[in-house]
């Protein structure tokens, strides 16, 4: 109905991906300047927020964020929509990379590596995974609960056991092996038809790597998380929620637990491959520990600090969860530079700062320090645990849940209901 | 965990006495950390994944205790292994009373919330708990000053270390001890709170102590088994180490194969996992090449795995029963 925004009269209706005008609109302005972020634009440069984050440093961290948010997004499907609850996304990320690495890596004596181009290697990661996925999924669907979520972290385990096992693929030593890059070949030509990872000129543009593969990720991830958003409101994401509610209620209306838990870690374990398989390519080389317990906390965290179940809200918590680092060292280093500068605020800070031992800082100014002034790296990951405690105690709903509230707040005002 | 290099010793017999020691020392370690796990859980409902993260902060208490301050050592005389223990008891209690600040100011107010919740709780503590005990014992080594050190006895032609003795004889101390607690009037009391917290609450069961009670509890155990994990034949050689944050993560199969809510299944399946897993590291090492190198690390997620395929909710864990 034009003009009555929440009013439905069909169920389509209601279950469209964008309902009015304005959101289409805003998403339409928003994806225009994801797009032209990265640019030296004489209007984009002027955005606050976007500013900085066009810059290289920035762009690299956010190209990475960027693969992670799409092996979020499946990490969603299987805990936010079918609510099974998974410690072990990692693996199939790492299943994903070295499917990826051996189709599209180069070959030595004592390293397997096909050279085949990333039309193949990129699919063939999802797949492969996804394969995985339903493979693992017998064992997975009998258990429930916290018991699923122990069985999958074991799979972590075993998982960086096979990396030893197979030296061939993932590499022999610690610093693990090089991933092919993002350059699009028809087949094993010398010249690639499109380079995503070296500087060069498009149109009439000079374009570097770092944007051109910002470039190349956003429509991967857009696509992805289109994706997404339309399996939730698909009769397999309909299926999948009612399991999440109430499994036993859902079987007895017909809805087929098995099958449909199996199309859950198929689907999410295709992500991650596919998450997986960009994510080290664009680190160049990973060793095998990088697909180990860490990251799979982080892939729960963002999920909780983003709000479970919403596209948008794990978007916001894979970028919440990627840059705080950087956000957390970029603010001890302004607090740094006022505390020796003797800037406005050193007075403040100087409690905060630790300058050298003994002064009362908890925050050492040295990058390596070990012991009690923290080190900024120590720092970062206190205050993200501090983080994951704070949004389950008081925001459950996390950063989706806050803009609802903010949302509602304008929608009903002046009233607050 | 390696355990003591293969030594092989002058016959199969002896071989296999050897192997079984060593099998019954890690089970008692992963029974031991099994147990800690089981407690939190029956209270609580929910795993603690930070349960590795505090039996490091336990090993740098006892480091602190015993090596730095020297505290039962300074006032009274007597033999060592007896200031050891005073310490050992004392860093355990340090560690509880850290598993109480932390279930007051975070797992308290999640009373209600899902389970899941709760368990990702604690996967945020254990970041937190991991990071600063990591800080604090990198400065530098921290021996542990045990006792017994690296020594070993012989049985037969079968080398025993004493720290084997020590953890079996520690694992089946606490577990008679937690035998014993479960029938005291608070044991009740918190196997009736494991049942249904309403119900208890109705009972006039105060659930929040309950809380308390098994969080502190669970870091005490959490602290003992962590520093047990820590003596010379195994790993980290008698210091804290980082190491010691991730062991507790091996003992979680162990748990699962026991059931999450099952003391007696804490034991057996701590028990199975260590005989699977340094028997297949005896016995299967001449498939080295083929399994991979530390291939009996993996074993326990595989017996894990095959078992749960079997009984989903472990060998001695209650089934949970659904209703629409």
């Amino acid at each position: 109905m034009r003009g009555r925004p929440n009013f439905y009269t069909s169920y389509e209706s209601e279950s469209q991906l964008m309902p009015t005008t304005t959101k289409k609109v805003l998403l339409g302005l928003f994806l225009l300047v994801l797009v032209l972020m990265p640019f030296d634009l004489p209007v984009i440069d002027q955005i606050p927020f976007v500013r900085f984050l066009g810059e290289n440093v920035w762009l690299r961290l956010i190209n990475r964020t960027m693969t992670f948010a799409i092996a979020a997004l499946g990490l969603n499907i299987l805990m936010g929509l079918a609510g099974q609850i998974s410690i072990g996304h990692t693996f199939f990320g790492g299943v994903g990379a070295y499917t990826a690495v051996l189709l599209g890596g180069k070959g030595s004596a004592n390293l397997w590596g096909w050279g085949l181009p990333m039309w193949l290697w990129l699919p063939a990661a999802g797949v492969v995974a996804a394969v995985v996925g339903i493979a693992v999924a017998p064992a997975a669907v009998r258990v429930r609960g916290l018991y699923l979520g122990i069985v999958t972290l074991g799979l972590i385990f075993i998982g960086l056991h096979l990396s030893r096992v197979f030296p061939e693929i993932a590499g022999p030593g610690a610093l693990g092996r090089k991933w092919p890059r993002m350059e699009l070949r028809l087949w094993k030509e010398e010249e690639p038809i499109l380079d995503f990872s070296r500087d060069g000129h498009w149109f009439w543009f000079d374009i570097n790597k770092n944007q051109k593969t910002y470039l190349f990720l956003l429509v991967v991830l857009i696509l992805m998380a289109w994706m997404a958003a339309n399996l939730a409101r698909s009769r397999t994401g309909r299926a999948l929620q009612a399991i999440r509610d109430r499994d036993v209620a859902a079987e007895i209306m017909g809805v087929p637990e098995y099958r449909y838990k199996t199309t859950a870690f198929a689907i999410s374990s295709f992500y991650a491959g596919i998450g997986g398989a960009l994510f080290a390519s664009l680190s160049v080389q990973l060793p095998p520990e990088q697909w180990g317990l860490i990251g799979a906390v982080n892939f729960i965290a963002a999920l909780l600090i983003g709000g479970m179940g919403r596209v948008s809200g794990v978007l916001m918590g894979s970028f919440f969860v990627m840059t705080s680092h950087r956000f957390v060292e970029e603010i001890v280093d302004w607090m740094k530079h006022q505390v020796e500068e003797a800037g406005t605020f050193s007075a403040l800070f100087d409690f905060f700062i630790s300058t050298g031992r003994g002064d009362g800082g908890v925050v050492s100014v040295m990058e390596t320090a070990l012991g009690y002034p923290l080190p900024v790296s120590a720092l970062d990951d206190i205050i993200f645990g501090l983080l994951i405690i704070f949004f389950l105690l008081f925001e459950p709903q996390g950063l989706y849940g806050i803009w609802i509230k903010i949302r509602n707040y304008w929608k009903g005002w002046p009233f607050s209901y | 965990m390696s355990g003591l290099p293969l030594v092989l010793a002058a016959n199969a017999f002896d071989t296999f006495v050897q192997t079984l020691f060593k099998a019954l020392a890690l089970g008692s370690l992963y029974a031991l950390l099994a147990l800690g796990f089981v407690l939190i859980y029956k209270a609580t409902q929910t795993v603690n994944f930070a349960q590795g993260a505090l039996a490091l902060a336990g090993t740098w208490f006892l480091s602190i205790i015993f090596m730095d301050w020297n505290v039962p050592g300074r006032w009274i005389g007597g033999p060592g292994w007896v200031h050891w223990f005073i310490a050992l008891v004392l860093a355990a209690a340090a560690t509880g009373g850290l598993g109480l600040v932390i279930e007051r100011l975070t797992i308290r107010p999640m009373i209600g919330e899902p389970v899941f919740s709760m368990a990702v709780i604690t996967l945020g503590l254990e970041v937190v708990v991991r990071v600063v005990a990591f800080d604090a014992v990198n400065t530098t080594p921290r021996v542990l000053g045990i006792p017994w050190g690296t020594e070993t006895f012989k049985i037969g032609g079968a080398m025993v270390a004493w720290s084997y003795v020590a953890a079996i004889g520690m694992a089946a101390a606490a577990f008679l001890g937690t035998w014993q607690f479960f029938k005291t009037r608070t044991g009740v009391a918190m196997r009736a709170t494991a049942f249904d917290q309403e119900a208890a609450l109705a009972q006039g069961i105060s659930v929040g102590r309950i809380f308390a009670i098994a969080w502190a509890v669970g870091s005490a155990l959490a602290a003992i088994s962590g520093i047990f994990a820590s003596m010379p034949p195994w790993g980290p050689a008698g210091m804290a180490s980082r190491e010691g944050a991730f062991f507790a993560f091996r003992a979680l199969p162990a748990v699962i194969l026991g059931g999450l809510d099952s003391a007696i299944g804490a034991l057996v399946g701590g028990l199975i996992i260590g005989f699977a897993e340094v028997f297949a590291g005896q016995y299967l090492a001449r498939y080295t090449g083929v399994l991979g190198a530390g291939y009996q690390q993996v074993v326990p997620y595989v017996v894990m795995l095959i078992c749960l395929l079997v009984r989903p909710y472990g060998l001695f864990g209650t089934k949970e029963i659904r209703r629409v």
